[in-house]
């Protein structure tokens, strides 16, 4: 809850103008046909996902070379809402010049992502990201129809919500890539549990073989499992993206940082964090008791500073604003 | 671009002589109307004009109440947790509350709220004709143990009007008091009192080109209300807090305007509201929700098969008409409006219903206007659409 929420009616509001932009003149929307296909020699892929009882659907036209397997030309018609549109319009642009075993790999954070209009604003608000992943799951379908193999090979395609043809590898790939932490978060990315509802929790008007709530507890456990079990990512600090470097620090923050601080009744923001020539700067606020406290700028914010060079990485510099 | 509002089911524009009407209330008559001196009681004859035009709007008995409070979602909330204070908190053997799977948030929600408490709520499904059968009421009641009853008078979607008449007879006959969530009905269809034998019903004003924020509850004679809102004695005990004078004013307005302008919404508005939806049904694969003569004069839900309706909402946007959507991708929480689940057309209308309300400022030119942006809207979306491939018109 925040003033934003106060008043309602914001959703389009939220839409970045490239969702926009593509929605009023969507580029990428069309067919090809077998006479497309035979004048380029190439392959002709049609994949349906999605129905229209789902609110969704979703038809993806491709044209692939059989020598290079490389997508030549995409189109694609949706049944959908305006974000639907959109990411099917971005997705259908990025498939173009990929092989189909690349184009197997674009997720619906990268179509998300390529409708943002800067990169730290989402494209869309969150419960509209379902959108998104419908791009992303039609893909699997035409690569699997291109290869002649079932979708299977791509995920395991059992069916955990009906209405909306969800996957539980679609349900168990969201948690994990946007570290979901409740139902209603997977409903939002993923439309899973939006319609009837059955496949929540037991005791719906339908009885099902899987449950939201069952695979989000799973799915956690295995997270917090591999956390503890596997060795830190191989991957040095210097090589992480901002966001994994950001991610990094909160955590360290709200592990070891925030205790401390919390326990006085002061606490501690990140306001900003930039990468410089061979450091990473980590602009910080306090907030509570810390801000008008003296101690504050030098015993607190050695704490601080030690405690993320030593745990998180030596080029980190904190900055307090 | 000129635009057209078809929303008027969400809310109405405010009528010039309602405007007009509460003008001298803000800054020149302001007083409180509880004080005894001069600033106070000078408010006193234009309100008490105000209510007598409320009360004549509905025919209700110079004995009955009507409650001035901000909205109809406060006078639902008004009159089912009093039923649910009186008999069930109490420990009474009524324990047992009747609703309808149609009814708008106001009242489901509030239900849903005493679900969680432990209050036993009973759901009424519709008829084939998108309605709650009397005889369906007559079965669940049970005047031993049913508290109330809650059924909505014309519902905001479709416009579909519900048989209240026998409710109320229903009701009577087993000791059970009713109440009609009425917002859809005032300045729609007549809304008599005399006629209805309703023990509670509910308005606001926003939907009959009265100013938002301002409502009625009707307590009919010999029932009693428990407060939702205590403090002072506004409104004889029973809704505490300073009466909003200016806007009980305008409602007082609005609601004579309301009346005098039902023949008009009985033909004029039904009129163009008929040649929209004969325009609407000339294109293919548009279904109308709800049989005509069973329908609020100015409301039509339609469903265009192909088209997602919150995709089609911004195109008619774009084109600067204003609708509706009941459909789940336009809502925060992507639930699909219950009274479309309720009114269930093969589960398709939940994502291609699209509602449109007229009033009696809805003009023929923009009733034309408005068919022309709906079939450019339907053309260029189904040919977008990956399940309609069918030429259209
Ligand atoms: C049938 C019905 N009941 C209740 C309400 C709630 O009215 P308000 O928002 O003025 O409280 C509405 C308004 O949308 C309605 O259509």
């Amino acid at each position: 809850m925040s003033k934003d929420s106060l008043i309602g009616g914001s959703l389009w509001e939220q839409y970045s103008d490239k969702v926009t932009k593509r929605m009023n003149n969507p580029s990428f929307m069309g067919e090809l046909t077998e006479e497309d296909a035979a004048e380029k020699g190439a392959k002709l892929v049609v994949a349906d996902y999605g129905a229209d009882s789902c609110g969704d659907a979703v038809r993806l036209y491709w044209l692939v070379d059989p020598e290079s397997g490389k997508i030549l030309d995409a189109k694609y018609k949706s049944f959908g809402c305006g974000t639907a549109i959109a990411s099917s319009d971005v997705m259908a642009e990025m498939c173009i010049g990929l092989t189909v075993d690349e184009a197997v790999k674009i997720t619906n954070l990268d179509v998300e992502r390529a409708l943002r209009d800067s990169p730290d604003r989402p494209a869309v608000p969150p419960q509209k990201m379902h959108c998104s992943v419908m791009a992303y799951d039609v893909i699997k379908k035409a690569a699997s129809l291109y290869k002649n193999v079932d979708m299977s090979v791509f995920e395991d395609e059992e069916i955990v919500c009906e209405c909306a043809q969800v996957s539980l590898s679609t349900i168990k790939d969201v948690i994990r890539l946007n570290d979901l932490k409740t139902v209603e978060e997977i409903t939002q990315y993923t439309k899973a549990g939006a319609f009837c509802k059955s496949c929540i929790r037991p005791g719906g008007h339908e009885k099902r073989k899987f449950y939201l709530v069952d695979i989000l507890a799973d799915t956690r456990a295995e997270m917090e499992h591999e956390k503890l079990n596997t060795p830190p990512e191989e991957k040095t600090f210097s090589e992480l993206t901002l966001i994994q470097k950001h991610k990094a620090v909160e955590k360290v923050i709200e592990q070891f940082i925030l205790p401390i601080l919390n326990a006085d009744g002061g606490s501690v923001e990140v306001v900003d964090m930039k990468e410089e020539e061979g450091s990473t700067a980590v602009y910080i606020r306090y907030q509570g008791a810390c801000q008008g406290c003296a101690a504050s700028s030098t015993g607190t914010y050695e704490v601080i500073s030690d405690t993320l060079k030593q745990k998180v990485d030596t080029s980190i510099i904190v900055y307090l604003l | 671009m000129k635009r057209i509002y078809l929303d008027n089911n969400a809310t109405t524009m405010v009528d010039a002589d309602v405007k007009a009407a509460m003008d001298p209330f803000f800054s020149d008559m302001y007083g409180n109307p509880n004080s005894l001196h001069s600033f106070g009681t000078e408010v006193h004859p234009a309100m008490r004009e105000a209510l007598d035009r409320i009360y004549e709007g509905i025919h209700a008995d110079d004995e009955d109440d009507i409650i001035i409070n901000s909205c109809a979602s406060e006078g639902n909330n008004t009159v089912i947790k009093s039923a649910y204070y009186e008999n069930i908190l109490s420990g009474g053997k009524k324990n047992r509350m009747i609703t309808s799977t149609i009814e708008h948030p106001a009242v489901s929600n509030t239900y849903r709220f005493l679900e969680k408490l432990g209050v036993e709520v009973i759901w009424l499904p519709v008829n084939k004709d998108g309605l709650i059968a009397p005889e369906t009421l007559a079965e669940a009641i049970d005047p031993d143990t049913t508290a109330l009853v809650s059924m909505i008078w014309a519902n905001n979607e479709t416009g579909l009007i519900n048989p209240v008449k026998e409710y109320a007879e229903i009701c009577r006959e087993n000791g059970v008091p009713l109440h009609l969530d009425a917002v859809q009905a005032v300045g729609k269809i007549p809304v008599d009192m005399r006629d209805v034998k309703a023990d509670f019903i509910t308005f606001s004003a926003h939907k009959f080109h009265g100013p938002k924020g301002i409502g009625g509850l009707y307590v009919r004679q010999g029932n009693d209300i428990i407060p939702l809102i205590h403090g002072g004695e506004q409104m004889a005990g029973r809704r505490a807090g300073t009466i909003n004078t200016p806007y009980l004013i305008g409602m007082g307005k609005a609601m004579e305007l309301a009346v005098k302008n039902l023949d008009y919404e009985d033909t004029e508005v039904r009129k163009l509201r008929d040649k929209l939806e004969d325009a609407l049904l000339a294109i293919d694969d548009v279904q109308v929700i709800g049989k005509r003569s069973l329908r609020t004069p100015n409301t039509i839900l339609a469903s265009f098969r192909g088209i997602e309706g919150e995709a089609f909402l911004w195109d008619l946007n774009q084109q600067g008409l204003a609708a509706s959507t009941g459909s789940a991708c336009s809502s925060e929480s992507l639930e699909s409006n219950p009274t479309f689940v309720a009114m269930d057309i093969g589960n398709e209308l939940a994502h291609t219903g699209m509602r449109f309300s007229l009033s009696r400022y809805t003009t023929e030119q923009e009733i034309d206007a408005a068919i022309e942006v709906i079939k450019n809207a339907v053309a260029r979306l189904r040919a977008i659409s990956s399940t309609h491939n069918k030429e259209y018109i």
